[in-house]
């Protein structure tokens, strides 16, 4: 079974990754009732011995004692990294695995990209080998950021070069999240742009994500919760949107439920490769499959469905949709407008693909 | 004389053991409808061919399991322990961390080189255990990238080092409508490679195996395990043992080897496809009689028709076209595309009162290509033991036109692709070029005109 390590940069990254691991956490506890470290669980945490006083504290079978999360946390001013680490997720999270700074980088790319970058590029570098050591074999960095900002997008944006020089073998996915429309962020066109440039030419593949997109379907979710036409009828915990079951009933921050869309994205997306079943998807499948040219690795992706009803004779499944497409625009045969996290303009599809797009399922075993 | 199976990928290993399973379960049936002496003979003959025994006296399957990413052959190897009545080598598995992500050419250049050696050492402890070998049977899809590209890797290397054994490999064709939005390239890379190294293809294609599961079987929500099940029913007809020329008295030996030497008289044509009948589920069983001229009917019309399953398939306006007919005109008939010519059939029959069943339908001459007499072109086995719970059954495996229209459509698909070069990176990078496509391309177009000119 192959390891991914998660590299969550500036806030957006951090805030998103929070949930993620959170996530993930309770999709395992649901999964593995008896407690053994297994293979599922070993390809986004370590199992540590934290009796044991420094690195050699690994224990690869067996029951779990206590879990670290395969990550790295990267952000340019301190204040949501030391959220995370005095919430309900501390435990999770090694303090090695952290980079940050005071001043942040004031959403300015150049900033994040060439001033932090030469300042901290050692570091980020031992960090990275040192998360990949603990790795029997490792198969792909998910890296989570923002594109409007300074950090995210600067800092993301180098971390890709370093990656590519230093691990050149492994897969490089990043998820990125675009700005929407009515961004409060003046600079982010500027800090988009200059990051684009990057994630063409250093990333394996992208999967964009705009806010915009994600506010529309949680007002989705809203209406049908709300309205009392379905509203009884749908499972409160199976939102997509919800952190239902979390550690410790938290207040509902105002990015949480978009975040939540985002981390479930990111889960259902890895869980053919962790959970064994009749036809397996790995990563580097959804790479070969869905990027005809080396430039064109933009994967829109959509979920369903976005809540279970409570009526048994709708079977529930999760399926994802992920084509690929230019992001200048050309349209694919997703499944619903409405569910689709990155808005399209349509055009033709091109004439070489095949007629019907090809859904890539997990089949919940 | 023994086979040795190799199942390769997720596809492979999933088949290999719904195969092993289904011989077993045949094997040790007590409805054989046959008397003891007979059924002990066709156990012994079946272990002989596909198991071998170990000390504490469960079974061990002739087989190595091939796949580079763990999770199938763990699920694979708990299964057939789980079941307690036989199991695979501890050892002769083979498998990796990382998958070869359904990339040809991944599976053919980097995984085949690398592990050459410790796959083929397990083979040949596999083959050391036999006492003679019939030939290797080798379990694989198409579409993938395991499967396909370290399967072809594999066959060309048992091509070079078993020189003097058969090997038939059983592929998988994808869905029309795809699992795999590269299979129709890996595919023909796979045939044309196989086409050049292996002795014949024995040819399953999952829309075939899907329609019967839905309309003969009537099962609702269609899994790989009730594919791979049917699967598995229609390769333990053909592959269970049948007796020899010598009479009632002697199972057939060499399986492989005879059913080469009947169904594969020219290198040029290697494809090979099973049809089954009857197949249903096995509540329906219990109410079914059968007659052997109304099963040889349908079976016949399957054949000439180009159907895949009993009942529901078939096109009973299909003819033959009249003999007497002069050879000009005999071929523009022949042309007319509903019509499936074959070149060689071989016909399994099992089951009760096999004696009396009369095969003077399948010596039609209309039914063959012009170049070979029926008597060469048309071959009968049977055994008087009843297969899996069914009174009667027959199994046609037949060298015929059958596979035409669907390896047109894939080439077809994989040339307009090709000519957007979409994808080429991905097998550039591992060392697969542009010409090595359009090598592949002219041998499978080649291919497709000589099965059309029958």
């Amino acid at each position: 079974m192959t390891q991914s390590v998660v590299v969550q940069v500036g806030q957006c990254g951090n805030q998103i990754g929070c949930c993620f691991w959170d996530l993930a956490l309770r999709e395992h506890a649901a999964v593995n009732q008896k407690g053994i470290y297994d293979e599922a669980i070993s390809s986004f945490f370590r199992n540590v011995d934290t009796r044991v006083v420094g690195d050699g504290g690994s224990i690869s079978k067996g029951k779990i004692c206590s879990l670290k999360a395969r990550a790295v946390l990267i952000d340019m001013e301190e204040g949501v990294v030391n959220e995370i680490l005095q919430g309900p997720l501390r435990d999770v999270f090694d303090s090695k695995q952290l980079i940050t700074d005071i001043s942040g980088s004031g959403n300015n790319w150049a900033v994040g990209h060439k001033v932090f970058g030469s300042l901290y590029q050692e570091q980020i570098l031992e960090k990275l080998r040192k998360s990949a050591e603990h790795c029997d074999c490792l198969q792909c960095f998910f890296i989570i950021h923002s594109m409007g900002g300074g950090t995210g997008s600067g800092l993301g944006t180098f971390l890709l070069k370093v990656l590519e020089d230093e691990f050149p073998e492994v897969y490089r996915f990043v998820t990125s999240i675009y700005p929407s429309g009515e961004d409060d962020v003046i600079t982010s066109p500027y800090n988009s742009i200059l990051a684009m440039k990057e994630l063409n030419e250093h990333a394996d593949c992208v999967l964009p994500i705009d806010n915009q997109s994600l506010f529309d379907i949680i007002s989705k979710i809203d209406l049908v919760v709300n309205s009392g036409k379905l509203g009884t009828a749908v499972k409160p915990k199976s939102l997509v949107t919800s952190s239902a079951g979390a550690f410790k009933k938290r207040q509902e921050k105002p990015f949480d439920a978009m975040n939540n869309i985002v981390a479930n994205l990111l889960l259902n997306l890895t869980s053919s490769a962790r959970f064994e079943g009749s036809l397996n998807m790995d990563l580097n499948e959804i790479s070969m499959n869905l990027v005809p040219f080396p430039q064109l690795h933009y994967l829109v992706s959509s979920l369903t469905p976005l809540y279970t009803l409570a009526d048994v004779n709708i079977p529930p499944r999760r399926l994802i949709f992920i084509t690929t497409c230019k992001l200048k625009g050309w349209r694919k045969a997703v499944l619903q407008k409405r569910c689709r996290l990155y808005r399209l303009s349509s055009r033709s599809t091109a004439n070489w693909m095949p007629q019907k797009a090809c859904p890539w399922k997990t089949y919940p075993d | 004389m023994s086979i040795v199976t190799v199942q390769l990928g997720q596809c492979g290993n999933q088949i290999g053991f719904e195969v092993f399973d289904a011989l077993f379960s045949d094997s040790h049936c007590p409805q054989g409808l046959c008397s003891k002496r007979e059924n002990e003979a066709y156990q012994a003959s079946c272990k002989e061919r596909f198991f071998s025994e170990e000390e504490n006296g469960v079974p061990i399957a002739r087989a190595v399991l091939v796949d580079m990413e763990p999770k199938v052959i763990n699920q694979t190897l708990s299964k057939a322990a789980q079941s307690g009545r036989w199991k695979y080598g501890q050892r002769s598995c083979f498998c990796q961390k990382q998958g070869s992500g359904n990339n040809w050419a991944y599976g053919y250049s980097v995984h085949g080189p690398r592990h050459e050696e410790s796959i083929m050492n397990l083979i040949q402890k596999e083959v050391e255990k036999c006492d003679s070998l019939s030939g290797f049977f080798i379990i694989m899809s198409m579409a993938g990238g395991t499967g396909s590209g370290l399967g072809a890797f594999i066959t060309r290397n048992l091509q070079d080092q078993y020189s003097n054994s058969l090997k038939m490999n059983h592929i998988i064709w994808p869905y029309g409508t795809g699992e795999v939005i590269v299979q129709n390239y890996n595919s023909i890379l796979t045939l044309s490679h196989l086409y050049r190294s292996s002795d014949a293809l024995l040819v399953h294609e999952n829309d075939a195996l899907h329609k019967i599961c839905a309309k003969l079987m009537n099962i609702k929500q269609i899994s790989f395990r009730d594919i791979n099940q049917v699967l598995a029913h229609q390769l333990g007809s053909v592959f269970q043992p049948t007796y020899s020329e010598e009479g009632s008295s002697h199972y057939r030996r060499n399986p492989l080897g005879d059913l080469m030497e009947n169904l594969v008289p020219h290198p040029e044509f290697k494809m090979l496809g099973v049809r089954n009948i009857p197949q249903m589920s096995e509540h329906s069983l219990a109410y079914s009689t059968f007659t052997w001229a109304g099963l040889l009917k349908h079976l016949r019309q399957m054949l000439i028709s180009n159907a895949k399953m009993e009942e529901v398939g078939i096109d009973w306006q299909v003819r033959p076209p009249l003999s007497g007919a002069p050879t000009l005109g005999k071929m523009s008939v022949n042309r007319n595309l509903h019509f499936n010519t074959s070149l060689a059939n071989l016909v399994i029959l099992r089951g009760k009162e096999v004696h009396s069943a009369d095969l003077g339908g399948f010596k039609d001459p209309a039914l063959y290509t012009s170049w070979l007499e029926p008597d060469n072109a048309f071959n009968m086995w049977k055994t008087q033991r009843a297969f899996n719970k069914y009174e009667k059954s027959a199994a046609l495996v037949s060298n015929s036109q059958f596979l035409v229209k669907p390896l047109d459509m894939i080439v077809g698909k994989a040339w307009n692709m090709f000519a957007s070069k979409a994808y080429i990176h991905q097998y550039t990078k591992f060392g697969i070029e542009e010409e090595d496509f359009l090598d592949s391309f002219t041998l499978l177009e080649q291919v497709v005109a000589s099965y059309r000119n029958l």
